[in-house]
């Protein structure tokens, strides 16, 4: 198991399509925090909401915590999609290549084998949001320093300086534990076809439409919002409040877990059976 | 089936337990069948393959032959009938079974992004691991042990297409299975594909299971042979023995070439006959050969040339050509004189 393991993730890591999403993010977190530096009166003025002004606040709040939470922004629809790029590769990916021929035509179980490819699916969408946050805290400390964590939304909060880096490794395990069932879900579709392309349009059209239901404050969408994965995929930001609501982390870790398994064991089911003529 | 006994004679293998399954078809399918669809792909196939023979699968394109192979692989899974690996059903012993043999089928896909190596490991990973030697020993039997660092998007058609092999050949199968090995190759390409076969059959007294639509491939490399139409095999035998068909197709050369035509056209057991000028051709029994040169001779003709065909080409045509009058029903046409298998 542990050599099919290591090709499979070989296989993906030495694609130009996923060096291509590593690569994006690797020039989208600094070109975001220069534009922090670079006018960090204005954008501060924009998210604490004229908070400087009547407050005293002692410390930079402008700071690579700061940054980072506004980049795990990103987790509604870029990430998602550059996980697409790799998790829905992984079936139809070989289908298309004509691949599949050999991969299974050898002793190697089919279930050996899906194992194998949804582990690098995980593996590769792990990869991609720490490399996400990693890289974003080490260019922000370089150009913006450390400080409180300004939280903005309804309710401002300020975390302390101290507490803001296990808020945000938390965030960060939250977020690739969202991002699993998003890849779960490019998985099952890429059991489906035999065209890589549609597991990648696929996921991110189911996304962008329980995105739209998940979020509509809409009377309509109410009963079913409680069911859809969508609703719980900023379980990341559950991370940043205070106090933390930790029956609100164990339910959306629940569902979205929930979810990736039913994905996941569908996408075997179907592979398992599935008549390979690519 | 004397050349079948002859060929199980020359395998010789090392434990008793495989020389025990010497007489144990390497390969036998029961009522194998494949729907897709409403569609029979394939249809109650039976085949036969025995250790040490080389089997060629013949059929013209679409008959159902890479169906057949990929449930023979495991690639798809058969709506009726089994597949059973050195006597094992395929179903219940996949692993155990698949272990044992090694295929390409159609078009050798790689990785493109990687190099033969990376490519042939990635294999290797998938039979349990093969040590590196092994590696570079399939990549010189055929000949890109000099190449195995590059890029498989660097090679041409027919380097992949030897690198497809040479991951048959990983793990020291004592079967392989090849859909169309020569397809798309270079005159030079087929030869060397052809003689590698050969090779692997007499140094390495491997199995192999070919598959072609090129009538003359199987001839010259089979030693035994199955012939599908319409996912149903219509013949099935010896090579050797398929050829001893009691008719063949006469060409001869005759003038006056009219008169030579109305008199094979009073021959009743004389069929299909066609002439141009003074060239003609005609289906006849083979013991009638001697008997019509004579008549023709007595009633004044002068035959220049009188050619026997006895090849397969002309048997696969008129085997396929007859098995394509498939009724509606699904059920084919009784024709006199063809019960399905050649004498």
């Amino acid at each position: 198991m542990r050599s099919v393991l290591t090709n499979e993730l070989t296989k993906t890591f030495r694609k130009w399509r996923s060096s291509i999403s590593f690569l994006a993010l690797g020039a989208v977190v600094p070109l975001v925090h220069l534009a922090f530096w670079w006018q960090r009166d204005r954008f501060l003025d924009i998210y604490a909401r004229g908070l400087t002004q009547d407050f005293l606040i002692f410390g930079n709040l402008l700071n690579t915590y700061f940054v980072t939470s506004f980049l795990m922004n990103s987790l509604w629809i870029h990430i998602p999609f550059l996980i697409t790029l790799g998790a829905g590769d992984q079936l139809a990916g070989e289908a298309t290549g004509g691949t599949l021929r050999i991969l299974l035509t050898r002793p190697a179980s089919r279930t050996k084998i899906v194992v194998a490819k949804y582990t690098t699916a995980l593996v590769y969408s792990l990869a991609l949001v720490l490399f996400l946050v990693g890289l974003s805290l080490l260019v922000g400390l370089a150009f913006l320093g450390t400080g409180p964590l300004l939280v903005p939304g309804r309710n401002i909060v300020i975390l302390s300086a101290a507490d803001a880096p296990a808020r945000i490794a938390l965030a960060a395990v939250l977020a690739v534990w969202a991002m699993w069932t998003v890849a779960s879900l490019a998985f099952l579709l890429s059991s489906l076809v035999d065209n890589a392309i549609g597991p990648i349009v696929g996921t991110m059209a189911v996304i962008i439409v329980l995105l739209v239901v998940s979020t509509m404050p809409v009377d309509l969408f109410a009963e079913v919002r409680p069911y859809l994965f969508t609703t719980y995929m900023n379980v990341w930001q559950q991370a940043l409040r205070q106090p933390i609501s930790w029956e609100e982390i164990v339910r959306s870790v629940s569902i979205l877990g929930g979810y990736s398994v039913g994905f996941f064991v569908t996408a075997w089911y179907i592979f398992a059976r599935k008549d390979i003529l690519s | 089936m004397q050349s079948q006994e002859n060929a199980r004679e020359t395998v010789t293998h090392g434990a008793d337990e495989r020389a025990a399954e010497s007489s144990v078809p390497v390969l036998e399918t029961r009522g194998l069948g494949k729907r897709f669809g409403r569609r029979w792909a394939v249809r109650d196939l039976s085949l036969k393959v025995y250790p040490g023979e080389v089997f060629g699968f013949l059929g013209p394109n679409g008959a159902g032959k890479s169906t057949t192979i990929r449930m023979i692989l495991s690639l798809v899974r058969p709506t009726t009938g089994e597949v059973l690996l050195f006597g094992k059903p395929l179903r219940t012993h996949r692993g155990e079974v698949l272990a044992r043999a090694g295929g390409l089928v159609e078009r050798a896909d790689f990785y493109l992004y990687l190099t033969a190596r990376k490519n042939l490991e990635i294999v290797t990973s998938l039979r349990g691991g093969v040590p590196r030697e092994a590696i570079d020993e399939v990549l010189d039997v055929v000949g890109l042990l000099g190449r195995a660092d590059e890029k498989v998007k660097t090679y041409s058609h027919g380097m992949k297409q030897r690198l497809g092999i040479a991951q048959a050949l990983l793990g020291s199968p004592e079967f392989i299975v090849l859909d169309e090995p020569t397809s798309g190759l270079d005159p030079q390409g087929i030869k060397e594909v052809r003689e590698l076969i050969s090779r692997l059959r007499s140094e390495r007294a491997m199995t192999v299971f070919l598959s072609s639509h090129l009538l003359h491939e199987i001839e010259q490399t089979a030693t035994a042979m199955a012939i599908i139409n319409a996912g149903t095999v219509v013949a099935q035998g010896p090579v050797t023995e398929l050829l001893r068909s009691p008719v063949v197709r006469l060409h001869l050369e005759a003038s006056p070439g009219e008169a030579a035509e109305r008199l094979l056209r009073s021959e009743p057991q004389v069929t299909d006959v066609h002439r141009e000028d003074a060239r003609l051709e005609c289906t006849v029994p083979v013991e009638l050969i001697p008997r019509l040169n004579s008549r023709l001779v007595e009633a004044g003709i002068a035959v220049h040339s009188l050619v026997p065909r006895r090849s397969l080409e002309e048997f696969f045509l008129s085997i396929t050509e007859g098995a394509s009058e498939i009724v509606p029903t699904g059920r084919r046409r009784p024709r006199s004189g063809q019960n399905g298998a050649p004498r």
